[in-house]
Parts: structure tokens; C-alpha cells; sequence
């Protein structure tokens, strides 16, 4: 099912791609540049023990010792190897990624989940690291530009500020002088 | 005993009470004593008057006599805290060494077999010892730094108010909320509780003191801040007063949060060192304000910007210790080692809501003396990536904060908690981190004021294509090659991550290795010495700046162990004698598992031989022990480390059905470099701490000069 989803992926995707290499004459660059795409594709297809791993460790153990699902270290614990089972039965009936996290959660509830989900409220906590990342990122810009285009201050008595290729010359001079 | 400790806690709160009036009242009236000499802007100068200015000058030096004198009792009363808490801490240590079990505290965390260095250790293993050695740490600091007064009796009177205030608090809680000493009620018990298994553990010996030192540290850099704010210090003095504070302080932080990672890898038995418990991330968030504020520091000292920022920053890292403190007693968030939990979190949010109002209240009044004339000439320069490095820094804080919060803040928006675990953190913290890497291989490199093209193109050129050359080869050669991974990032977003981090870090690593090759040379140009030597030279001249290139260099270190976690393998298995169980390279047969019995606890053990290729190379114990007091159990793993990765087992207990002992093998890629980084930044920080050597000038002279007739010459300064 996963390799006929990737032979599509890699059709739609190439397709455009080929036909302008093939344009510009460029027909064994465009297959090798087509076969690179496919190795991409068809190499992050997983199998059900990656799977398991993969949502194993997206999930928490709910005994109460806080650790990731498939970390869970203690003998005798109440939980995990209920969940574990549950978990493999789920990954080998070949249920999608989301249904089997729903059957979790609806079974033990949101806290079953090692991360918040995508959706309503909990999307905020992906978000707003990221627009604080972008808002700093721009008033760090803004505040670097306005102190850029600040004016020189004022030199005393007169004298004529140094500017341009004269003060890159003053610049080059001190750095070899003083180059450690 | 319990009589002693308590009576010393109390001496310690008046003397701490007295510290912070009579230095309020002394300095009330030093100012009073005080007057700017005509020139606005001048420092200001004694009112000592004399003949025309009569009684006014006479007042105003017996006001300045006696407020010295004033102020001079309150320093001896702040030194004399130090005497009366390490009174009431050693009163502590000697009942648990005596096994007086008349004191709840000692009761509930020590009994009769625990080995020496864990009673010890019970000075901090519980809530009330620990705020005990947080107030006995506090007071330490005080006690140098009212001991050095003389570098600036004025500044540092200020800053020992500061302190006072604070650790008028923490003795506050261990003398009414929290008291070490409480008589434990009913009929003396034969023996205690025990301390915690998890703590039963060497490092845990000497992690708590470490981090305690880092969170208490930076009291000192805010108090100097805080002081210097109010009383408007004139200058930067006080930021070159408190470097040496700050990068202690920082260092010990350091070292403490990288123990305990240690200590969560070494005894928790999950094979990970870090899994982002909140009790963790309240380490990590004044560690993250602290590295900011050294590295913005800079831009102070060197250009005299930033000085409201870094206010904030200090300021920012001392209420992080705090908050991290208020996380862990209160029980607010939920943490698997908050080992500690009561009511004193109350009191915690009433001593951060008072901190922060009197930083706030004294920012605005004297916020015109920290305005500075910023002027940049281009926003490739150092100023600028210091500014992005502090963004960076700052962010990554607040992604820690907001997710360490978010299952309360979910809670009330929502009606129901989440949990906040790894998966969050490594979508959102890595991106930053990456991008601080950028920064940390780009930053030092760039010139104050502007960096031309050129000059970027020679620097960068040849590290740039360094970092491509391990990337590619990481990436497409097979492990046969020698290559550690066949490392393919379109597998998986975690390699991808991984090959990043990688060769960001041999960015970072050519660039710091590229500074010092080209100093080197230089000197060597000038001197003749051998590259070595003159290399050796260059850090001495400046060992701040090669100081810190060698911290950066541990930090990738640091992060090349990280990115090892993507490649973490684990396998468990139920091993009867002569079973088999293979991970990786590693072939692991028990050859037999028993019990073995101390008067401190039970044990369990396998014994499981080793074998690589076939050869045998090793013997592993993993154990797993029932301690007796506490009647709870704890694993101790086995782990054998490599520079290439760590065999790490863990005895996960026997199976009820035919006791075969049950063994889980995780085989962690890069870890040791973890270790290794941590050690090269300490190695770095106290570089950084050592005095600079004087460069010597030669100048060559235009005329010959004729030796045997010397001209007179002036002296200069």
C-alpha cells in the first residue's frame, strides 16, 4: 500500500521536473536527479516494528513514573505492557498513526500523549515559540537598522568626522597593526 | 543538639534582619552626607565643611562618621550570618551522624546503616536541609564578597543590603515554615526511614551542592545590579566587579545541571540523561538567562550598550533560581523528582511577587542612568550577533518556561492537562538550538562595528567547506567506510536534526581551531617560537576570549553526544543461564544471576558476559537493590562507555513465574562525548577565570640608539 502511494508520489513529482531537464537536453542529469527522488521517497517508508518504535516513544506510560511509553523500566508495572501490547496489535492491524493516538487517548485520556496535539488550544504551544522566534527575529532587525541609521555624534572642535574608503583605510591600517 | 541548630538559625535571622537595616539606615544617611560638587554629572563628593560652611559641615561629618560606623556593623553582622548558619548546618550533619532520630528531619531522610558520605549528604536530601544549605551558601557569598568590601566600600554596601534582604527570606523558612530542627512527636523510633534510594548514589553527594551554588550564585551579580541601579552607579565597574561572580557562578551551574543528567543516566535506569521534567527545566532556564547575560556583558564593557537589557537578563536569572525553587517545593507542576513537596511554595510566590516589584519600582525611577548612546555601522558585526545570540538565548528560555507551563496554563483554558514531554521539545527547541550553533560558529568571527565581505569569505571559507566535507561523508558512505552512521536525513527527521548538529559543530570547531591558528601565527611570525608555544601565548594574553572559544568548543562537543540519542537502540529479554541476547555489535549471554544481602539493602544481579566479534571483551553487573528502611527499590545499570557509543543494562527485576532474571540492553551512540564536552568547558571556564598575561611591546627604533650613554626618561601612567 505504502510502495504504490510513494510510485505516485514520485510520478507527480518528477513528472514536471523531467519534462524542463528534458527541455534543456539534460536527460541523464533529469534521471539521475529522478532516481535520487525516488531513493528519498521510498527509503522513509516504515516498517511495523519502525512504527511501534516511532509511536512508542510518542506516547506516555500512564503508571504514574512520567517516562515515554516505551522507556518504562520497571517490572511489574501496572500499565506498560498492557499499552505495549495494545499498541503492537494496533500498529499490526495497520491502523493509521492518528487513529491509533485517538484510541489511546479516548481510552486514558489527553495525558497519554507525550507532546500536545495539533489541534484547538494545544496548537498554541507549537505556535507561539515560533512567532516569538519570528517577532524577535524582526525587532532585533528593526532595532539593528535604527541604530544603524542613528547620525554620528558630534565631534568637539571642530573636526571632520571620518567617513567611507578613508575610514576602511584607518580600519585595514589598525587591523594589521594590531592583528592577534 | 536540635537546641543549638535552632537557636543558631534564629542568631542567623537577626543578624541577616540587622544586616538590612542598619545597611538601609547607613546608606540613608551617607547619601544624606553626600552632595554633587556643583558640575551636574560630577561624582559626587564628601559635604566635610569646614570654617565658612561651620555647623552645616559639621553635621553633615558626624553623619558621615556615624553611618560609617553604622555601616560598618551591619558588614561584621553580615559576615557574622555566616558564622551562625554553618553553626546550625554542621549542628545538622553531627545528628545525622549520631543517629538522632528525636529530629523529624533526620527521621525521615537518614537511618542507622546509610554509609557515611549519604549522611553527609542529608543536609540537602530533603526540603528543610536543603533550604538550610541554600541559606548557609547565601551566606558563604556574603561572606566574600563583605570581606572584599574595600574594592568599592559603597557598591558593595549596597549589594550586602541586597543579599540580606534575601537571606532574611531563607531564614525566614527555615526558622517558621520549614525548620530542620522540629522534634519529631510520640515515642522514639529505633531506627529512620532512610534516605531516598534515588539518592543513594556518589554524585549525589556533591550535585546538589554544585547546582545549589550555581541558583544561590547568581544572587550575587543581582545584588551588585540591583545596587548599582539604585544608588546609580557611575560606569561599568561594577560589571567588571561581578564577571569574575557571574562565570563562577555559571561554571558551578554548569556542572551541576551536567551531573545531574549524569546522575538521572547512571541511576534511573531509562537510558536517557535528560527527559525534560520540569525539575530539570527549572535548571536549565536560569542557565540559558546566565549564558545570555555573559555573553551581552560584552557589549557593555566593550561599547557601553545594552545596559537596561542586561539589568533584566540578571535580574531574570536570579528569579528563574527562584521560580525553579517555587516549581520544585510547590507542587505546582507535577515532576517525578520533586523530591520535596509542602506549603512553602506560598511563600515562594509572595518572595518572587516582592523581588520583582522592587526591581521594577527602582528600573523606572532610575532608568535614565542606564540610557546609552547606541550607534551601529552595520548589522554584520559583533554587536548585531550578540543581539541574535541573546534572542536566540532568551527564546530558547521561554520555549522551556512556556512548556514546563503549559500543562497548567491547558488546564485552565481547556479543562483537562496534556503532557509536555520530549516530543515537544525536540520539534520546537532544536530549530533554535540549531540556529544558535549558526550563531556560535559565525559570532566570534565577526569584527566590533563592521566585517567586511572579505574578510568573512577568508574566515568562513575554508571551515565552511570543512563542514560540508563531514556532512557529505556522514551522510553517503556506508559504515564500512569508517563512516559512524550512514547517517540519511530523509530517513527520519531526527537525522536530519542529527547530521545538522554534526556538522554545525565542525563549523563551530574549525572556526574556534581557525582563531587560534591565526593568532598563533602571528606571534610565532614575531617571536620565532614554535606554533605550540606561541598559541599557549595568545590564551594567556587574553584568556577571556580563548577561554570562551574553548567553552564553545565543549559546548559541541557537548552537542555532538546529543546528537548520538537519534541512533539509540534498546532490546529487552527474559535471560535464563547461558541465554542470548544481541544489540548492535554486541552479543550479551548471562552466565548467572543471584542475590546478595547488606545491612543498607537487598540486591539482585545478573552476570552477563560480553562479546564483540566474537572475543569476549567484557563482564557487566547489572543490579537491582530493595533498600531496607525505605522498603522501596532502585536499579544500579551497568554501563560499559566507548568513545563510540555506551552498553548500558539495566536489571529490570525477575520474572514471578520462573524467577529469570529480565535485562534490557540500550546501546546509546556518542554519550561519553557528553561527559567529555562538560569537562572541556569547565576546563575553558577556568581558563577564562585566570588573570591575563601583559603583551609585550616591541618597537622597533628608526635610529640607532648608543646604549652606553642612557638619556634620561620620564615615567608615565
Amino acid at each position: 500500500m505504502s510502495a504504490s502511494r510513494n510510485s505516485i508520489t514520485k510520478q507527480q513529482l518528477g513528472a514536471p521536473l523531467l519534462a524542463s531537464f528534458a527541455r534543456s537536453g539534460h536527460r541523464k542529469l533529469a534521471s539521475a536527479v529522478m532516481l535520487g527522488a525516488a531513493v528519498f521517497v521510498l527509503l522513509g517508508a516504515g516498517d511495523p516494528g519502525a512504527r511501534f518504535t516511532e509511536i512508542g516513544h510518542q506516547m506516555m506510560c500512564i503508571c504514574g513514573c512520567n517516562q515515554i511509553l516505551l522507556e518504562c523500566n520497571h517490572v511489574g508495572c501496572p500499565s506498560s505492557d498492557g499499552m505495549r501490547n495494545e499498541l503492537m496489535a494496533a500498529v499490526t492491524r495497520g491502523d493509521s498513526d492518528s487513529l491509533v493516538e485517538q484510541g489511546f487517548v479516548q481510552k486514558y485520556g489527553p495525558t497519554v500523549l507525550a507532546a500536545p496535539t495539533n489541534k484547538g488550544f494545544d496548537r498554541a504551544a507549537y505556535i507561539l515559540p515560533f512567532v516569538a522566534l519570528i517577532l524577535g527575529f524582526g525587532l532585533v532587525v528593526g532595532i539593528v537598522r535604527a541604530w544603524k541609521n542613528r547620525p554620528a555624534p558630534a565631534i568637539a572642535g571642530g573636526l571632520r568626522p571620518v567617513r567611507g574608503a578613508e575610514l576602511e583605510q584607518f580600519r585595514d591600517q589598525a587591523g594589521k597593526e594590531t592583528d592577534l | 543538639m536540635a537546641e543549638i541548630g535552632s537557636f543558631a538559625l534564629l542568631l542567623g535571622l537577626a543578624l541577616s534582619v540587622y544586616t538590612f537595616f542598619a545597611g538601609i539606615v547607613a546608606l540613608t544617611f551617607q547619601k544624606h552626607a553626600l552632595q554633587p560638587a556643583g558640575r551636574p554629572g560630577s561624582r559626587p563628593t564628601l559635604r566635610a565643611g569646614t570654617g565658612a560652611l561651620g555647623n552645616e559641615g559639621t553635621l553633615s561629618a558626624l553623619l558621615r562618621r556615624g553611618s560609617e560606623r553604622i555601616g560598618e556593623t551591619a558588614r561584621r553582622a553580615g559576615i557574622a550570618i555566616f558564622a551562625a548558619v554553618f553553626l546550625a548546618a554542621v549542628v545538622l550533619v553531627i545528628c545525622a551522624f549520631r543517629d538522632d532520630f528525636t529530629i523529624a528531619y533526620i527521621f525521615h531522610h537518614s537511618n542507622r546503616d546509610l554509609p557515611a558520605p549519604y549522611k553527609f549528604a542529608v543536609l540537602w536530601s530533603g526540603q528543610e536541609g536543603s533550604l538550610l544549605f541554600w541559606s548557609l551558601l547565601l551566606a558563604a557569598y556574603g561572606f566574600v564578597l563583605r570581606l572584599r568590601h574595600k574594592t568599592d566600600p559603597r557598591l558593595f554596601a549596597y549589594a550586602s543590603v541586597v543579599l540580606a534582604g534575601v537571606q532574611i527570606f531563607f531564614l525566614l523558612l527555615v526558622n517558621f515554615a520549614a525548620n530542620p530542627f522540629g522534634i519529631l512527636e510520640g515515642a522514639l523510633r529505633p531506627d529512620g526511614t532512610g534516605l531516598n534510594p534515588l539518592l543513594q548514589y556518589p554524585e549525589m553527594v556533591i550535585h546538589p551542592p554544585m547546582l545549589y551554588l550555581g541558583y544561590v550564585g547568581f544572587t550575587v551579580p543581582f545584588a551588585f545590579a540591583l545596587g548599582a541601579l539604585i544608588m546609580k552607579y557611575p560606569g561599568e565597574k561594577w560589571i567588571h566587579i561581578t564577571r569574575r561572580w557571574t562565570m563562577v557562578t555559571w561554571g558551578f551551574l554548569t556542572i551541576g545541571v551536567f551531573l545531574g543528567a549524569h546522575w538521572a543516566y547512571s541511576v534511573l535506569g531509562w537510558g536517557g540523561y535528560w527527559g525534560w521534567d520540569p525539575v530539570e527545566n527549572a535548571s536549565l532556564m536560569p542557565w540559558l538567562t546566565g549564558t545570555a547575560f555573559l555573553h551581552s556583558v560584552m557589549m557593555q564593557e566593550k561599547r557601553g550598550m545594552l545596559k537596561m537589557w542586561n539589568m533584566w537578563l540578571v535580574f531574570a536569572t536570579f528569579w528563574l533560581a527562584i521560580l525553579g525553587t517555587f516549581l520544585t517545593r510547590s507542587g505546582i507542576i507535577s515532576s517525578v523528582h520533586a523530591f520535596a513537596q509542602s506549603s512553602i511554595g506560598t511563600w515562594f510566590a509572595w518572595f518572587l511577587a516582592i523581588t520583582f516589584i522592587v526591581f521594577v519600582f527602582f528600573f523606572f525611577k532610575n532608568k535614565s542612568h542606564l540610557a546609552s548612546e547606541h550607534k551601529l555601522e552595520s548589522l554584520v558585526s559583533r554587536e548585531s550577533s550578540f543581539l541574535f545570540n541573546n534572542l536566540l538565548f532568551v527564546l530558547l528560555c521561554f520555549t522551556v518556561l512556556w512548556g514546563t507551563w503549559f500543562p497548567k496554563i491547558s488546564e485552565l483554558v481547556q479543562g483537562n492537562k496534556v503532557t509536555v514531554g520530549g516530543p515537544f521539545y525536540n520539534r520546537v527547541a532544536i530549530p533554535v538550538a540549531l540556529l544558535l550553533l549558526i550563531l556560535t560558529a559565525v559570532g566570534p568571527l565577526l569584527a566590533w562595528r563592521k566585517t567586511s565581505f572579505e574578510s568573512l569569505k577568508r574566515n568562513f571559507l575554508w571551515p565552511t567547506i570543512g563542514a560540508a566535507a563531514v556532512a557529505v561523508f556522514l551522510m553517503v558512505t556506508p559504515k564500512s567506510w569508517g563512516s559512524p552512521f550512514g547517517l540519511r536525513p530523509w530517513q527520519d527527521v531526527a537525522y536530519f536534526y542529527s547530521l545538522m548538529a554534526i556538522a554545525l559543530s565542525v563549523l563551530v570547531t574549525l572556526t574556534v581551531a581557525s582563531e587560534f591558528y591565526r593568532g598563533g601565527r602571528v606571534i610565532s611570525k614575531h617571536t620565532g617560537q614554535n606554533m605550540f608555544a606561541s598559541m599557549v601565548q595568545l590564551t594567556h594574553r587574553n584568556t577571556r576570549r580563548y577561554g570562551g572559544y574553548i567553552v564553545h568548543f565543549g559546548v559541541v562537543v557537548v552537542i555532538i553526544g546529543f546528537a548520538g540519542a537519534a541512533f539509540n537502540q534498546d532490546k529487552e529479554q527474559e535471560m535464563a543461564n547461558g541465554d542470548k541476547l544481541t544489540i548492535g555489535p554486541y552479543t550479551l549471554v548471562c552466565r548467572s544471576y543471584t542475590d546478595d544481602d547488606s545491612p543498607n539493602y537487598a540486591s539482585e544481579w545478573a552476570l552477563m558476559d560480553v562479546y564483540k566479534g566474537g572475543k569476549q571483551i567484557d563482564t557487566m553487573t547489572p543490579v537491582r537493590r530493595f533498600y531496607k528502611a525505605s522498603q522501596q527499590t532502585s536499579t544500579m545499570p551497568d554501563i560499559r562507555s566507548s568513545l563510540n557509543e555506551d552498553l548500558y543494562l539495566v536489571f529490570e527485576g525477575l520474572n514471578p513465574d520462573n524467577g529469570h532474571p529480565i535485562i534490557k540492553a540500550h546501546l546509546n551512540p556518542l554519550v561519553m562525548w557528553i561527559w567529555l564536552g562538560v569537562w572541556i568547558i569547565l576546563g575553558g571556564t577556568v581558563l577564562a577565570l585566570v588573570p591575563n598575561a601583559p603583551a609585550p611591546v616591541r618597537v622597533p627604533a628608526r635610529v640607532h640608539v648608543d646604549q652606553r650613554q642612557p638619556a634620561p626618561v620620564a615615567t608615565g601612567d
